[in-house]
C-alpha cells in the first residue's frame, strides 16, 4: 500500500488531511452547538441533562466519539508537524526587513498559533466537563440524569474560566475565518461561481458558531 | 504608467545590502550611499551605479542575478524593503523604477530566503531546484517528424487563454520568497495547470503531477497554507486558482494512475 502512504505523506496529501479533518471538526462544532443551545432553555437544565445523558451513553454516539478523537488527533498532529516543516523550509536566516503584512492577512498566517490556543482550551474544557461526566460520579437530577447543568453553572462562576472560554472562541473565530474556505481550496474545490459563496458561508459560520459558544459562559456568569 | 519627469531631481539613497562571500560563510547587512540616482533608472541600473562606484574604490561589487532586463526572463530576484521585487505590484525588479522611491530613502535589499534556495553570493541565490522540478515532469513529449499543421488540434479559446495565463510564469521564485512556508506550489501549479488544460499535456498528465510534487517535496519546499502572499507578489499575476487545480490534479492522479509505488 505504498502509494497510499506516499500520497498522504506528500505536502499536498498532508494538507488534504488537514482540510478533511478540519471540515469534519466543523461538523462536530455544529452538533455540539445545537445540543448546547439547550443551556439557554429556562428549565434549570432538565432538557440539557437529558441530552447530555443521551450523548454520554448512546452506543452510536460512543462509536462516533472514536472517529471524533481520530479527527482531532490527525488535525492537531499534522497541524503542528506541518508548521514545523514549513518553518524549516524557510531556512535559518530570515529577512531583515519583511513586510508580509502587506500581502496576506494576519489570521491566515497565524493558524498554528490560533490552533494552539484552541488546543489549550480544549484540554481545559475536557477537564471541566467531559472528564467529570465520564470518569467521576456526578449527582443526578430529578429525572435520574447526570446533572451536567450544575457542572456548567459551577464552572462559569469562576471568572478565569469565563475569560479563557471567551478568548478561546476569538481564537477559534480567526482560525475558522481562514480555515473554512482554505479547506475547500486545498481539496481543489474552487469555481468562480461557488467560491464566493463558500467564502461567505465560511464567514457566517465562523461568526455565528463562535458568538453562540462565547455567549454561554457570559450568560451563566452574568445572568445565572 | 507614470511618465518620466524631466524636472525630477537626482536622488541620494542609503542602501542596506546583504553581503555574503559564499554559501559556507555567514553574511550580513552592509550600508552604502549612492548619489545622483536618476528617477528614470531601473532598480538594477541603480545597482550598476553602486557597483561601478565599488569597482572604482577597489571593492568587491555586489553580486545579483539579472539577464534580459525586460521583465520576461525571471532572472532578477531581489527582496526590496520587505517585498519580493519591491513595493510595486505586478513588476519584476528590473522593471521597478527609481521614481517609486524618494530622495533620502533607505532601501533594504536582500536575497530570496528559502532552505531550497541557498545563497550563492550576496544577492544571488541558487534556484536550480526549480529546474529539477521542471525536469521531473514539466514538459510534453513530442514525436519527431513532419511539421504539424497549425490549429490541427482544436482548443477552445477560453481554455487556450487560461493555459496561456498559467504559462506566463517566468520562474523567478518570488512566490517562494514571499511565502512564510517557502512553498513552491504557485510555481508548480502554474506549470501543472498549463499542461493539464491542453490536449498536448494529457499524455503525461498523471505522471507529471505525481513526479513534480514528489520533486518539490524532495527539494525541501514547504506546504501551502493558502495565505495568498505568493499570488499577491507574483510579477505576472499567476492566480491561486492554479493551486486548487494542482491539488485536484494531484488527488485525481494518485487515485487513478497505474503507479503503485
Amino acid at each position: 500500500m505504498s502509494w497510499i502512504s506516499k500520497t498522504f505523506s506528500s505536502s499536498i496529501g498532508r494538507k488534504i488531511i488537514m482540510a478533511v479533518t478540519g471540515l469534519f471538526l466543523c461538523s462536530f462544532l455544529v452538533v455540539h452547538l445545537v445540543g448546547n443551545l439547550q443551556l439557554f432553555k429556562a428549565d434549570n437544565g432538565v432538557a440539557f441533562n437529558a441530552y447530555s445523558e443521551f450523548m454520554g451513553h448512546n452506543p452510536l454516539i460512543r462509536a462516533l466519539e472514536i472517529v471524533l478523537v481520530l479527527g482531532f488527533g490527525f488535525h492537531i498532529y499534522e497541524g503542528l508537524a506541518l508548521a514545523a516543516k514549513n518553518r524549516a523550509a524557510r531556512g535559518g536566516q530570515g529577512y531583515v526587513s519583511d513586510h508580509i503584512e502587506q500581502n496576506s492577512s494576519w489570521h491566515s498566517r497565524s493558524m498554528a498559533m490560533l490552533g494552539s490556543i484552541v488546543l489549550f482550551f480544549l484540554v481545559v474544557h475536557l477537564y471541566n466537563f467531559f472528564g467529570s461526566l465520564r470518569f467521576t460520579d456526578v449527582p443526578r437530577d430529578a429525572n435520574g440524569n447526570e446533572d451536567a447543568y450544575t457542572l456548567v453553572l459551577e464552572a462559569f462562576k469562576n471568572p478565569l474560566y469565563v475569560v479563557l472560554y471567551v478568548v478561546a472562541q476569538f481564537a477559534l473565530l480567526y482560525h475558522l475565518l481562514h480555515g473554512f474556505s482554505s479547506a475547500f481550496q486545498t481539496l481543489g474545490l474552487t469555481h468562480r461561481k461557488y467560491t464566493p459563496a463558500i467564502k461567505l458561508v465560511g464567514y457566517a459560520f465562523s461568526i455565528i458558531v463562535c458568538a453562540a459558544f462565547a455567549a454561554m459562559p457570559v450568560y451563566f456568569y452574568f445572568f445565572k | 504608467m507614470a511618465g518620466s519627469n524631466p524636472n525630477a531631481k537626482p536622488m541620494n539613497l542609503t542602501l542596506k545590502v546583504w553581503r555574503q562571500k559564499n554559501r559556507n560563510t555567514q553574511g550580513g547587512i552592509v550600508d552604502y550611499q549612492v548619489k545622483d540616482i536618476s528617477p528614470d533608472m531601473s532598480f538594477l541600473e541603480m545597482l550598476d551605479v553602486l557597483n561601478e562606484d565599488l569597482l572604482r574604490k577597489g571593492e568587491e561589487p555586489v553580486a545579483f542575478d539579472h539577464d534580459c532586463r525586460e521583465g520576461i526572463c525571471g532572472s532578477c530576484n531581489l527582496f526590496i524593503n520587505g517585498r519580493a521585487h519591491g513595493p510595486e505590484a505586478g513588476t519584476t525588479t528590473c522593471q521597478l523604477h527609481m521614481r517609486k522611491f524618494s530622495d533620502g530613502d533607505t532601501i533594504t535589499i536582500e536575497p530570496w530566503r528559502a532552505a531550497a534556495f541557498p545563497v550563492n553570493k550576496d544577492l544571488s541565490v541558487d534556484r536550480s531546484a526549480f529546474d529539477r522540478i521542471i525536469q521531473a515532469g514539466g514538459y510534453v513529449s513530442v514525436n519527431t517528424g513532419g511539421t504539424p499543421d497549425a490549429n490541427e488540434i482544436p482548443i477552445p479559446k477560453e481554455i487556450a487563454d487560461r493555459a496561456f495565463e498559467a504559462a506566463t510564469c517566468i520562474g523567478c521564485g518570488a512566490c517562494v520568497a514571499s511565502c512564510k512556508n517557502a512553498s513552491a506550489m504557485l510555481f508548480v501549479s502554474a506549470k501543472v495547470s498549463q499542461l493539464a488544460l491542453l490536449p498536448q499535456g494529457h499524455v503525461e498528465r498523471k505522471t507529471r503531477v505525481e513526479n513534480m510534487v514528489a520533486q518539490m517535496d524532495k527539494e525541501g519546499f514547504g506546504a501551502c497554507t493558502n495565505i495568498g502572499s505568493c499570488a499577491a507578489e507574483c510579477p505576472v499575476g499567476i492566480s491561486l486558482e492554479n493551486i486548487a487545480i494542482l491539488n485536484h490534479e494531484f488527488l485525481a492522479a494518485k487515485a487513478t494512475s497505474n503507479n503503485l509505488a
